[in-house]
């Protein structure tokens, strides 16, 4: 699995971050960061539910 | 490349071309616009031409757009006089996208957010009894006020407003006639009592500032942002805010959220009661969420998928916001048209959300078109737009979503709903650019016997 941001869409609104604090971080006044682009097996779940919690859209899975 | 220009839709009359037709008509406008001129088309606002877009690759440029392209300072000039001179569309694109960081949104406030919302909720029905009627307009529109006012401006200042803040707030967004594109001040009555309502919002406000001064210093566990406000102070130690602009800036803080989130919670509702069907999985659906004694903080949180869907088929039906605006600031191509510097550009969700290659059954109320795998919402980013979309989506988006399931899963907790009216009797009134309910619109509510 690989995370892409889409940072034109992202608001930085950190629905991200509640879902999956262990690959998403948002600063106070920024956009997303990614601790990793390529999510271990056990962060699937919240990295799934963390895309469809983005409120812009901004985030996407691609499956390897 | 050759850039062609964007066609003239027909029906321009006199010295302000569409104008008319916009403070009238503006779905039937904007629709001519599409089937005459396609993606790209323009109508002329008062010897102003507006190229209006529509259809996912006109859309997504427009909304990938940045301020220094398309910028929205200046698109809206009928907000102005409701903002007060200086208040927020004056600062520059930077100092705006901090501005627009609204911290009180962050998804770590929405939690307290739906507490407040239900209890807000709770509040109003208080006094309902086993049945009555309500003005689905009147009353949310009230409710708005209260849930607004305490989960962006706090909890202190909503306790110190009652109905007649709402009633002033109502006059401020009937004062938006799309006349401001030629006069925002031009003797007309919707103007004057708008004149007329900004200034007895800043007779309240000042009230509760000379009442809190009184009062002396609030203790800092007890401070809102009306607190922090009226402490600031200026080189020479004097006040540096007025009454007049801690209101400017309050209106302007509530004003995206109020009569857009008051028209979705009603159009929720009627499209429910039209479709007894979709109601009955709604209500089965809160029924068995709740069913466990979860609160309405941690519920609202969560996936409801009925119950959204409804919300965002109610949206898409009947987007609270018909046009949005920009105002091109350099010459520029979109979809192969030219856009010149200073025109004005709009999308329109009023269009865009009903476009049949992208919603089969266009105009039909089918909150299943949501679900898993059609998800026509998320297929169809660049038309499904009840919140826009790109760079300036709804930074509100997430809290109107919670403040609806909050609102709904205490209403239909408690109560059944039946239309008071004929169905088709339901309907917005559009000669305002911001876009209500047509009154009456009245609903019947009687206390559910088998409450859960």
């Amino acid at each position: 699995m690989r995370v892409h941001v889409d940072h034109d869409l992202c608001q930085g609104h950190a629905m991200c971050e509640l879902e999956a604090p262990e690959v998403f971080t948002v600063p106070k006044r920024g956009t997303v960061e990614l601790v990793t682009d390529e999510p271990p097996e056990e962060s699937h779940g919240d990295v799934r539910r963390a895309v469809s919690a983005c409120p812009t859209q901004a985030l996407r899975i691609a499956e390897s | 490349m050759t850039l062609r220009e964007p066609p003239e839709v027909s029906g321009a009359q006199g010295e302000h071309g569409h104008l008319e037709e916009l403070r009238s008509d503006p779905i039937g406008l904007m629709n001519r616009v599409r089937s005459e001129c396609g993606s790209v088309g323009t109508f002329q606002l008062a010897g102003r031409p507006v190229v209006l877009l529509s259809g996912a690759e006109a859309n997504e440029s427009f909304f990938r757009a940045s301020d220094e392209e398309l910028d929205q300072a200046d698109a809206y000039p009928f907000m102005t006089p409701i903002f007060g001179e200086g208040v927020v569309f004056d600062a520059s694109p930077e100092r705006r996208k901090e501005m627009l960081h609204n911290q009180a949104l962050r998804g770590e406030q929405m939690k307290g957010h739906a507490s407040t919302i239900a209890r807000e909720v709770e509040r109003m029905v208080a006094d309902w009894g086993d049945e009555g009627q309500i003005d689905l307009l009147d009353w949310f529109a009230e409710l708005t006020i209260y849930t607004s006012s305490a989960c962006l401006i706090g909890q202190k200042f909503r306790e110190e407003l009652d109905s007649s803040f709402a009633h002033l707030y109502h006059d401020l967004e009937k004062g938006t006639d799309a006349l401001a594109f030629v006069d925002p001040y031009a003797p007309i009555e919707s103007f004057r009592r708008r004149d007329e309502a900004r200034a007895g919002l800043v007779r309240l406000v000042s009230d509760i500032m000379d009442t809190r001064a009184k009062n002396g210093p609030a203790d800092k566990s007890d401070r809102d942002m009306l607190d922090v406000l009226m402490s600031v102070e200026d080189d020479t130690g004097a006040k540096r805010f007025s009454a007049n602009e801690i209101t400017g800036m309050f209106i302007s803080m509530m004003f995206a959220g109020h009569h857009t989130s008051s028209g979705t919670a009603a159009w929720t509702l009627i499209e429910l009661l039209r479709h007894p069907d979709v109601l009955a999985e709604v209500v089965a659906e809160l029924d068995e969420l709740y069913a466990d004694g979860s609160e309405v903080s941690f519920r609202a949180l969560r996936q409801i998928p009925q119950l959204e869907s409804a919300v965002k088929e109610a949206l898409r039906l009947h987007p609270p916001l018909i046009l949005l605006l920009r105002v091109a600031k350099e010459d520029m191509e979109i979809a192969g048209y030219r856009i010149n510097a200073n025109e004005l550009v709009g999308a329109t969700p009023a269009v865009s959300n009903r476009l049949p290659e992208d919603f089969p059954e266009p105009d039909a109320f089918r909150p299943d078109r949501y679900l898993e795998p059609r998800q026509e919402d998320i297929v169809n980013r660049w038309t499904w737009i009840p919140f826009g979309a790109g760079r300036h989506r709804c930074v509100g988006a997430m809290f109107a979503m919670v403040q609806l399931k909050a609102i709904f899963s205490v209403l239909l907790r408690d109560f059944e709903f039946e239309l008071a009216q004929p169905e088709e009797s339901y309907r917005n009134d559009h000669s305002k650019m911001v876009v209500q309910l047509s009154q009456p619109c009245v609903v019947t509510y009687r206390r559910r016997k088998d409450t859960r």
